[in-house]
């Protein structure tokens, strides 16, 4: 496999002795144009990654916040195709910041995977977190990724132990997700020290970069979480922009205020040295 | 596919029926879903275990249950003869016990301290809360905001018993989001909780230990129909939502394959509106709730909302060994609308004195076909999963009357 941008992004971050910032938004919401803006300005003010969100009407792994940010984005008829479509829009002048696409199994295996992965691929999209796809059921899509070197990310958790991990490990690429607390996205956070030894296993193990997520807001949690991880992952905290900008009915300042919270993590992160 | 020589071999070790099934859940389930497959292995090979079920069964839910010929309904049809499994007389009105016995007691066996459901009617959430209150177990059961409004008397009932009810607003609402929502606390709450699914669908093992939990309404119907008539029945009939019934009645006569299994789904206003809980005749396979199986769904993977007279059928998904059934051809599976079932409920109250729950009304709508179908000289089995009473009330409103 050639180099992904994940393995480039990852390299580079830790040359510059950081912590990833990884960002996650829903593609859609609370429209597929200020999603756009909303993805440029994550960049531009140093989110490292990017995980776009795919809507699915039953997100069983996802707290209140995620589970409304994909019910709006479907109110507006964002299909998976229009998710790739943003993807594919993106990467017109983008081709550094990896775009991870996050979603449920469901829409994907209606797609079909060979067609998603051939769709994927051409949208510039370098891997998937689908969340109910456990080692046990991905293999269908491990296959059809095969020929698009696309990364498989899995999740991990305080409770895998290394028996299971070495099962979420083989053959997984890119990074992985090890998931803070048990629970749902957008619950309350963990304590770094309390997960060190599962992360660092999680490193050894899988020889993969490890992000850390759920309950992640504020750069201090950043910053925390960051001294025992790869990345960090915050998501709920973004999404509660979209929704902000939509119940005001300004969906045009979602850009705008998830660029602002991205430039106080990546801050944060970067030990106090704004982005760019 | 690997290949078996018999039905009853399914699931596979990975939890399959055929392509279906499986354990599409997040990492965050997959410890617990395998650790329950361990105990429920180290259960079932535990006498001690069956003597406990066999005993509570026998003194707490009222089994075995009578097989009724069915004289009236028989002579309506004036076609092959009509037998009904009694499962309505069970403690609490219908099948669910059955299962939440044998979860519940599996619960405590793995040292869990607090249960949680999900309920659509409230039937399985009194089966639940019942047996809860029975070993002094905590429960919280969650069920969709609107069916709590339509099922007042079982919420009631639930609060009686102990339990704690949690209104669920999340997505439409419905049973699907209250099973969404058990699955988030379950992640949650890992050290003390265990999820007590009511129907034979969700990630593996699930399917496999409800239907195992729910055959003891078939192996009874067998042996039952085998002194009675001293012959095997030429079908058995049962309603489909998530399939739990009608699993546990087919599974003893899966072998058997001179014996048709009929289920029967609900069509709601009819499968061409749209407005219905037919997964297998009016769904795709798809990934939902831990499993794959035939699923309601739009043309980019969306999950649409069920509909139903009965909120016990009112599901989008179907249990992984029914989607399996049906695609092999070994089960049949045919479809009731609502208008259909309020009449069939009635027939059945006015010629056997016997007030069916909706969802069986399902099935007895499409019995007389069945029967004709058999002929003079056949013989059926219907599965009764449920009384009616708790339904009298959603009846008499379709029906124009005020009570």
């Amino acid at each position: 496999m050639p180099t992904s941008r994940i393995d480039t992004r990852f390299a580079k971050v830790k040359a510059e002795g950081r912590a990833a910032l990884v960002a996650y938004m829903m593609a859609g919401d609370p429209d597929l144009e200020s999603s756009y803006q909303a993805l440029c300005a994550l960049r531009d003010n140093g989110a490292d990654a990017i995980e776009l969100g795919a809507p699915f009407t039953d997100p069983m792994a996802d707290g209140p916040a995620i589970q409304k940010a994909a019910l709006r984005a479907l109110a507006n008829k964002t299909s998976l195709s229009d998710v790739l479509a943003l993807a594919k829009r993106f990467r017109e002048d983008d081709q550094e910041t990896p775009l991870i696409m996050m979603g449920y199994a469901n829409p994907v295996h209606k797609m079909g995977y060979e067609a998603f992965a051939a769709a994927a691929a051409d949208a510039g999209i370098d891997g998937t977190i689908l969340v109910d796809l456990p080692p046990e059921e991905d293999q269908p899509i491990r296959d059809a990724y095969a020929a698009h070197d696309l990364s498989v990310i899995r999740l991990a958790t305080p409770t895998t132990d290394e028996a299971r991990m070495a099962k979420v490990a083989d053959g997984a690429s890119g990074f992985l997700y090890y998931v803070a607390v048990a629970g749902v996205t957008g619950a309350g956070s963990a304590d770094p020290e309390e997960i060190r030894s599962g992360v660092e296993m999680a490193q050894r193990v899988s020889g993969l970069p490890v992000c850390v997520g759920f309950g992640i807001k504020t750069g201090e949690q950043a910053v925390a979480m960051a001294k025992i991880a790869d990345g960090v992952v915050v998501g709920s905290a973004f999404v509660e922009q979209a929704r902000l900008a939509s119940v005001a009915k300004t969906p045009q300042v979602t850009a705008e205020k998830m660029g602002q919270l991205a430039l106080e993590l990546s801050t944060a992160l970067s030990g106090g040295v704004p982005a760019k | 596919m690997e290949l078996r020589n018999t039905w009853d071999q399914w699931p596979d070790e990975n939890g399959r029926f055929g392509e279906f099934g499986g354990r599409y859940v997040a990492e965050t389930l997959m410890p617990l879903i395998l650790d329950l497959e361990t105990e429920y292995r180290a259960a079932k090979q535990d006498p001690a275990f069956a003597a406990q079920m066999d005993d509570l069964w026998a003194h707490y839910v009222g089994r075995p249950s009578p097989l009724y010929f069915a004289e009236r309904l028989t002579e309506h049809f004036g076609a092959a003869k009509i037998y009904l499994k009694r499962d309505e007389l069970n403690h609490t009105g219908a099948h669910k016990i059955n299962n939440c016995l044998g979860q519940v007691l599996l619960a405590m066996r793995m040292g869990k301290t607090r249960i949680i459901a999900e309920t659509g009617a409230g039937q399985h959430g009194v089966a639940t809360a019942t047996v809860c209150a029975r070993f002094g177990l905590k429960c919280v059961v969650f069920m969709g905001e609107t069916d709590v409004e339509r099922q007042k008397p079982n919420v009631f009932r639930m609060k009686l018993l102990g339990a704690e009810i949690v209104p669920v607003s999340s997505g439409t609402g419905t049973l699907k989001d209250a099973m969404n929502e058990a699955l988030r606390d379950w992640v949650t709450n890992v050290h003390d909780t265990f999820y007590c699914i009511g129907t034979a669908a969700g990630p593996h093992p699930y399917p496999e230990l409800v239907r195992d939990f729910q055959s003891v309404i078939g192996k009874e119907a067998r042996a039952q129909i085998l002194e009675r008539e001293g012959r095997l029945p030429d079908a058995v009939m049962a309603c489909i939502g998530g399939g739990s019934n009608a699993i546990g009645l087919f599974h003893p006569f899966i072998e058997d394959e001179d014996v048709r299994l009929i289920g029967v789904e609900a069509s709601g206003h009819g499968i061409e509106t749209g407005q219905h809980a037919a997964a297998l005749n009016g769904g795709a396979p798809g990934i939902l709730h831990g499993n794959k199986t035939y699923l309601l769904q739009t043309d980019d993977g969306q999950i649409i909302d069920a509909h139903s007279i009965s909120a016990g059928l009112d599901y989008p998904g179907i249990g992984p060994e029914h989607s399996f059934l049906r695609d092999t051809g070994r089960a049949e599976y045919l479809t009731c609308t609502d208008e259909e079932a309020l009449e069939a409920f009635q027939l059945c109250t006015r010629l056997e004195g016997i007030i069916p729950a909706l969802e069986p009304s399902h099935a007895l709508a499409r019995v007389g076909e069945v029967a004709e179908d058999l002929g003079k000289d056949g013989m059926m089995i219907l599965n009764m999963c449920g009384r009616g009473d708790k339904d009298v009330f959603s009846v008499a409103e379709a029906l124009g009357v005020e009570i």
